[in-house]
């Protein structure tokens, strides 16, 4: 009787840790940049974050392949959009237009673990967090990938948002400024990287303002 | 039918009571807890006077740390050391049994004291070879315990390595663990003779012997730092022990090359407790009738 099953999967976990938080006027959107497989380190240098947008970009972990394709979808996806209407397109449109990319792939979905961030409309800082297959959500901060069970009840004590049931609907932008909202993106890395063996080496971290976006940098751990 | 079997006191060593049990549950498609494994990388390595050792100190669970700063190098008998990789709880096990056979140790010293008395000699090497692949292929493989055994006794310095099965292997330079690759290109590229003392020349001897030394710590630690950068299963510090002729040398946290990359400089407070939204109490003893010396529950 031969093999009627593949023995090898299609998917694999490169890893790495993904943060964004909204403020009033600006987002922080953070991920390492270590790519690994099993216990082996790939690179110590690769990018999760992604511009999607003017004012919107998405970091994302878990395998990386399917995140490349998925990036050059909604990019190809994004140029259409401005031969169509002459514009860039908003965050909270770009952020629909990734839940339907993803749940277009229900059964064989793309292994992603994306957070969208960017600014609205008006302005003002938003989250999208997203799940595998496209189930999405606005928050006001959100973490994804391997240190996302270390870092989010962190977030959860210091950022405590209101629920999204209330009514009327709450605004779930955080507290912070922005240095503030930086300083504690670099902590919540550097404490995931302490105990998270997937997330290290570097952190990127893209703020997104009035003034545009601007990048950071700043060394975790390597080991 | 009577009950004539007299209980025996328990005789010690492991319990295979839940065996049965386990494997019925796993049929059924319960998963059992996994254990604590260490990715791990240890080395070891000869040179003429002894002996290093080397060892990370990163203790995972899964992908999660669970302790940056264990101690993976295992006291033996006093010439004697041993690094420990595989299931932690495993390492010290069986570490605990050949101290237990070995010398002088905290539990049993008495017993072992007498042993030392017995023979009036220092243990050997292969003694506490013996006894580890004795124990580990007595449990075909089941107590996973990878070993780099390292001493020096009267016949000379010794390196071995163990295997989970029982197995051994005697070599001039060693490693295993999950970083045992990143360990062993470092040993395979830089490891030579020459890192014997052999200077004719007894003036010089102790500054060369000092030198080479160093020399040889330093290859072990280049390759146990080469396991904890490449591995994601070994980090943290590097441990070292060198076991000479003359003695011994434990080099804890000899090296700690992964400091703590941020802190926030105004720290991090963590004042809200669960909220108490209601303060009220409410006195059972008014509500429910309370009896006596009732009957007995029954099912």
């Amino acid at each position: 009787m031969p093999k009627e099953q593949a023995n090898w999967s299609p998917y694999d976990n490169n890893g790495g840790s993904c943060v964004a938080v909204a403020g009033a006027d600006y987002c922080v959107i953070a991920a390492d940049t270590r790519m690994s497989t099993g216990y082996n380190i790939l690179t110590r240098d690769y990018s999760k974050i992604c511009k999607l947008a003017d004012k919107c970009v998405m970091a994302s972990s878990g395998f990386q392949a399917d995140v490349k394709a998925l990036q050059k979808h909604l990019a190809a996806r994004h140029l259409i959009y401005q031969h169509q209407h002459n514009k860039q397109m908003s965050c909270p449109a770009m952020a629909q237009l990734l839940s339907n990319t993803l749940y277009y792939k229900r059964f064989f979905p793309y292994y992603s673990f994306n957070v969208l961030g960017g600014l609205d409309n008006e302005g003002k800082g938003c989250v999208f967090t997203y799940d595998a297959v496209g189930s999405y959500e606005k928050v006001g901060y959100s973490s994804q990938g391997s240190g996302s069970t270390l870092i989010m009840p962190f977030l959860d004590n210091q950022l405590k948002s209101p629920s999204p049931l209330l009514l009327p609907a709450q605004d779930a932008v955080t507290p912070l400024a922005e240095a503030e909202a930086i300083d504690l993106v670099k902590t919540v890395f550097a404490s995931a990287s302490e105990r998270d063996i997937y997330t290290g080496d570097k952190l990127e971290i893209v703020v997104i303002n009035a003034d545009g976006i601007r990048r950071e940098y700043m060394d975790l751990r390597k080991d | 039918m009577s009950k004539s079997v007299i209980e025996t006191p328990p005789k010690g060593g492991f319990s295979f009571d839940l065996c049965k049990r386990n494997e019925m549950l796993s049929k059924k498609g319960v998963n059992p807890p996994s254990f604590r494994k260490t990715g791990t990388t240890i080395v070891g390595l000869i040179f003429q006077d002894g002996v290093i050792l080397g060892a990370d100190t990163r203790a995972t669970e899964g992908p999660i740390v669970c302790d940056k700063n264990c101690e993976k190098i295992h006291y033996m008998a006093p010439n004697i050391y041993c690094c420990g990789a595989g299931t932690a709880a495993d390492t010290e096990a069986v570490t605990a049994i050949v101290i237990l056979l070995c010398l002088c140790s905290d539990m049993v010293s008495s017993q072992l004291q007498l042993h030392r008395y017995h023979t009036g000699r220092e243990s050997r090497v292969v003694t506490a070879l013996t006894l580890l692949k004795r124990h580990l292929f007595n449990y075909q493989g089941y107590v996973s315990a990878a070993l780099v055994l390292g001493g020096v006794d009267v016949t000379g310095p010794h390196l071995h390595t163990i295997y989970p099965h029982g197995s051994t292997d005697t070599l001039p330079f060693a490693t295993m663990g999950s970083g045992s690759l990143a360990a062993m290109a470092v040993f395979e590229s830089k490891y030579r003779e020459g890192l014997t003392v052999s200077s004719p020349i007894p003036f010089f001897w102790s500054l060369i012997f000092l030198f080479q030394r160093n020399e040889g710590i330093e290859l072990v630690t280049e390759a146990i730092c080469s396991g904890i950068f490449n591995d994601l299963g070994s980090g943290s510090n590097v441990d070292i022990c060198v076991i000479t002729k003359g003695g011994k040398e434990y080099l804890r946290n000899h090296l700690q090359p992964n400091p703590r990359t941020y802190t926030s400089s105004k720290g991090y407070s963590f004042p809200k407790k669960t909220e108490v939204l209601l303060t009220k109490i409410i006195p059972l003893k008014e509500k429910v009738e309370i009896i006596e010396g009732g009957d007995a529950m029954e099912e």
